[in-house]
This record gives structure tokens, C-alpha cells and sequence, in this order.
């Protein structure tokens, strides 16, 4: 059980990065304009959080099982940890860094290292989606922004009365996105794991199963949620009060906006709907939360007429679809050659 | 947990309607009040001083409330301190308002018959500024974009009233019949004192734009 533990911990801490970082995007806004307490957001966010991972994980993490299934716990470890210092590193260069460029970039460093053929069309497929989710917020932020403000604009509603329903939309939103958080990025935290996964189904009363994939996810969720408690406050104030000065309202749309396209990229049910009816459905790919966040601001700044619309902000997110999955990649190859040759563990087989 | 603050955000949205009813009628009392003063109604006007005076600490208390309350509630953390910079500056012009009519009632300045009908003009254009600045406060929490409408008469109300107070001055200083020179000085004192009421309705009218700009999403 040790032995397990340890090999979990890069994981964990990769998902405590992830709730130290990512929380800042849901209730960042909201906590440092003083619209909700700390606290609050610390509990809704972690409860949230656990919640999406569990119930709607899957979907995301199968995606990543694809691209490579990494079948060794010290494998796993190394994938993980090579991610999770990426995104370390990354965020003190001060880049809108994504776990899930991380975690791609490390499976990719995997895959190389243990000859395994990457899958192309995963590979294409999650690429597509880094690069399509902050458009999609964007889009979803402009049409949303415009809707509140004709709405806010018609009923005439008081400045003190405006200011409660925002505060009570921020929780809303903010647990709302709290759950895609978690469904949609657990996989980027415990994906990797899933093959080598130490757990057992548990029978719950016989009414349903606990799969041993969600005792994962869940060890995961917490692990984000004590990210989330421990140290996102920090990130909180420099990211609601630093990069983008936004007001409560504009803070509501650009949380929506962004869960929503979380949302769309992790829900199982949705897929199999759209599946079902025919339809083209999203795929459920780990997209980065910060980044669909820079693209909400970016789709309220052109429902404003374009004015301050911060390129470089996009540039830097364009560097970070090959700069990050590079980066992990590289460490994750020459990591795993220290495990294998130095500690003499086995990374594949 | 946030409460949800719905019961005390109706709360303070009424408090805040009755400061500016306040505000309001303060801008009546100090027409009515000068009206009767130059109609010689001595009775009335004292009447009106003493209902401006209740009024004005009324108001006083009211702001003081609802400072409060918007602070330990927490409520609109983002436009808290426009909002109440807002109402302290709007509570200087009932203040000025009220020491307007002090100054009639201590000093009792004679206003020559002549000049009667330009002093009433000025005090009913800076009550006009103050009536639609009061306006213009009431639409900033409801409906900001119409704020520039009010905002617009204020500034007109302001400059018709300095117009009136130059010809005022200059008839003051041009005629022969007002012999003293102290008694020019006095009615000129006066003359200023009326208009600083629609002067100050201006400059927080300059504010509430400014607020208003601010609170657009």
C-alpha cells in the first residue's frame, strides 16, 4: 500500500497544482472583488470538484487511455510528476499553462520512450479541441454577455438588488464550473494511473458499484480540493485583481462561459445524446481552464467593440499548445530513463 | 455563506429612495422658503427654515444608515465607495440649501423691488439643478444608460443660473437706486450664495457621469 501511495503522489500532487490554480478561474473574480468569501468558494469549489471527477470523469480520462496506456505504476509516476513540474515551471514563467498540455506532452514522452506508436488521431483530435475550446468560450462569452446585458438593461433592476442576484449566479456558476472542472480535467490528474490502477470495485449495498476508476478519481478530487483550500487564495487575488480587471457581471459571464465549454468536453451523457440522436457530439478531451477563461475575455472584449483585446495574452496561449506537451515530453523521456537505469524500476512492459 | 441578501438589499434600496426624497424636497423647501422671504411672508419662511433645518439632519442620519449598512452587509463591494461619495456629495447640496435660508434668517438682506423677480429666477433655476440631479441619482441604480439625460438638464439648469446670477450682480452694481455700497456687496453676497446651490448640483453631477460610465457593463 506504500508502494502505491508513493507511486500515487505525483498525481496527487499534480491535482494539487491543478486546485491551487485552476480554482482561480471559477472564483477568482469573485473572491477578490469581495462579491463571495473565500471560504465559500473554498468549499463549493472542492465539494464541486469531487463530485465532477466521479460522476463524470470517465469520459475525458478514456481519451487519454487512448493516446497512450501507460501500464506501469513507476511509468505512471513519472508521467505525472514530468507534468506536474511542467506546469510548475510554466506557471512561473508566468504562462496560462493547461495540465492537460502537460499530461499529453508526458504520455507522448512515454509513448516514445517505450516504443509505443502515439495514436494520430487521438493525438489530432486533442490538439484540435485545445485549439477550438477557447474559440468555443469566446463565442459562448460573446452571445452570453450580450443576453445579460440586454436582459440587465430591460428589467430595470436596482444597483443593491443586481449585486445579490450576481453574488448568488457566482456561486451557481462557480459550482457549476467547479463540476467541469473535475469531470473534465481528473483525467488529466489520474488518467494515467487508470491502467495500473491499485484499487478494487467496491459493491455498495448492491444498489451500485464504486469502480475502482472512481476510487481514483475520487483520491484525485481531493487531492484538488486540498489544492483548492491550501492555496488558491493566493492565486486568487493575483489572478482576479492582475490580468484581467473584470466587474461581478462580467465575471458571471466569463465563468459561465467557460464551465460550459468544460462542461461540453466531459459530459458522457451529452455525448452519448447527440451519438444517439445523430448528431456530431463534442469530444471528450481535457481542455485547459485557464485558457478557455483567456478566451471568454477575449469574446467580452469584442461584444465591447474590440477595444483592449490583449494579443500578446493569445499568443502566449498558441506557445503554450506546443511549448508545454514539448516540454513534458523531453522530461518525461529523460525521467523515465532515470527510473528504469538508476532505480532500477519497470516503466512498461 | 453569503446570505442571500434580497430582504436587506430592498431594505437598503428603500433607504436610499427616501435619502433622495429627502434631497428632493430639501431643493423645494429652499424655493419655497426664498419665495416667501421675498414676498415678505415672514411667518412662512421661518417655517420653511425650520422644515429645511428637521430635513437636514434627517437626511444626515439617513446617510449615515445606510453607510453602515453597506458595509457590514458587504454589498456591492465593486461600486460601494462611488456610491457613497455619491450621496456625500449630493448631502452638501442640502446642507448648502439649508444655510441659504439660515443666512436669510439671521442677516435679513433688503432686496430691493426691482431685483425681486431675477432673485426669484435664480433660486427656482439652482432648485430646478438640484430637482433633476436628484433625478438623474434615482436612475443611476435602475437604469444608467438614461442617467446622461439628467445629467444634461443639470448642466443646463447650472448654466442658465450663472447667466442669471451675472445680469443679477451687474444690475445690482449698475443701479442708483441701491445707494450703499455695503447694501451691493450684501445682495451680491446673496446672489452667489442661491446659484452655489445649482454650482454644487453641477459637480456632482461631473461624479455621477463619471459613476455612471463606471457601472455600464
Amino acid at each position: 500500500m506504500l508502494t502505491v501511495l508513493f507511486f500515487l503522489s505525483s498525481g496527487l500532487f499534480l491535482g494539487w497544482s491543478l486546485g491551487a490554480n485552476d480554482a482561480a478561474n471559477i472564483f477568482g473574480t469573485a473572491v477578490s472583488t469581495k462579491m463571495i468569501k473565500f471560504r465559500t468558494a473554498a468549499i463549493i469549489c472542492s465539494i464541486f470538484v469531487i463530485i465532477g471527477a466521479v460522476v463524470s470523469g470517465a469520459g475525458a480520462s478514456h481519451t487519454l487511455g487512448k493516446l497512450g496506456e501507460v501500464n506501469e505504476l513507476a511509468g505512471a509516476f513519472i508521467v505525472a510528476l514530468a507534468a506536474a513540474l511542467t506546469v510548475l515551471w510554466m506557471t512561473k514563467a508566468g504562462l496560462p499553462v493547461s495540465t492537460s498540455q502537460a499530461i499529453v506532452g508526458a504520455i507522448i514522452g512515454w509513448n516514445f520512450f517505450s516504443g509505443t506508436a502515439t495514436s494520430i488521431s487521438s493525438l489530432s483530435k486533442i490538439v484540435g479541441t485545445w485549439v477550438f475550446s477557447p474559440i468555443l468560450s469566446a463565442l459562448f462569452a460573446f452571445l452570453l454577455f450580450h443576453l445579460i446585458k440586454k436582459l440587465i438593461e430591460s428589467s430595470n433592476i436596482h444597483l443593491l438588488r443586481l449585486d445579490s442576484y450576481t453574488r448568488i449566479g457566482l456561486l451557481i456558476v462557480g459550482a457549476f464550473g467547479s463540476y467541469s472542472l473535475g469531470a473534465n480535467n481528473i483525467g488529466n490528474v489520474m488518467g494515467v494511473f487508470i491502467n495500473a490502477s491499485p484499487f478494487q470495485d467496491i459493491s455498495v449495498a448492491g444498489i451500485f458499484t464504486f469502480t475502482s476508476v472512481q476510487q481514483l478519481f475520487l483520491l484525485g478530487g481531493i487531492a484538488i480540493g486540498i489544492g483548492v483550500i491550501s492555496y488558491s487564495k493566493k492565486v486568487m487575488q493575483t489572478v482576479g485583481s492582475g490580468i484581467f480587471k473584470l466587474s461581478p457581471v462580467t465575471a458571471l459571464v466569463v465563468v459561465l462561459a467557460s464551465s460550459l465549454t468544460l462542461f461540453l468536453f466531459a459530459s458522457q451523457s451529452l455525448h452519448d445524446f447527440l451519438t444517439s440522436n445523430h448528431l456530431p457530439a463534442f469530444p471528450l478531451v481535457p481542455v485547459s481552464s485557464s485558457q478557455a477563461v483567456v478566451g471568454s475575455v477575449m469574446g467580452i472584449s469584442i461584444a465591447k467593440g474590440g477595444r483592449n483585446l490583449n494579443f500578446k495574452k493569445l499568443g502566449q496561449i498558441s506557445l503554450g499548445w506546443v511549448v508545454t506537451p514539448i516540454a513534458s515530453a523531453i522530461l518525461t523521456y529523460i525521467a523515465l530513463f532515470f527510473m528504469q537505469n538508476v532505480f532500477l524500476q519497470n516503466v512498461y512492459h | 455563506m453569503p446570505k442571500i441578501f434580497s430582504s436587506k438589499s430592498k431594505q437598503l434600496e428603500t433607504e436610499i429612495d427616501s435619502y433622495l426624497d429627502r434631497v428632493n424636497t430639501a431643493g423645494l423647501l429652499f424655493l419655497e422658503g426664498i419665495k416667501a422671504y421675498i414676498e415678505g411672508k415672514t411667518e412662512y419662511f421661518e417655517k420653511k427654515y425650520i422644515e429645511i433645518s428637521d430635513i437636514e439632519s434627517e437626511a444626515d442620519e439617513k446617510r449615515r444608515e445606510i453607510k453602515q449598512k453597506l458595509y457590514t452587509y458587504m454589498l456591492i463591494p465593486e461600486s460601494r465607495g462611488d456610491v457613497l461619495g455619491l450621496l456625500e456629495n449630493i448631502d452638501d447640496i442640502v446642507d448648502i440649501c439649508e444655510k441659504v435660508l439660515e443666512q436669510f434668517s439671521i442677516e435679513t438682506p433688503e432686496i430691493p423691488e426691482f431685483l425681486k423677480s431675477d432673485f426669484l429666477k435664480l433660486a427656482e433655476l439652482s432648485s430646478k439643478s438640484v430637482e433633476e440631479l436628484v433625478k438623474g441619482t434615482q436612475v443611476f441604480f435602475r437604469q444608467v444608460n438614461m442617467v446622461s439625460n439628467y445629467v444634461n438638464k443639470v448642466h443646463f439648469y447650472e448654466h442658465e443660473a450663472d447667466d442669471v446670477e451675472e445680469q443679477l450682480k451687474r444690475k445690482v452694481f449698475a443701479s442708483a437706486e441701491i445707494e450703499k455700497f455695503s447694501h451691493k456687496v450684501h445682495m451680491r453676497y446673496f446672489t452667489e450664495k442661491i446659484a452655489a446651490v445649482s454650482d454644487v448640483a453641477e459637480s456632482v453631477c461631473e461624479r455621477l457621469s463619471v459613476y455612471a460610465i463606471k457601472r455600464r457593463i
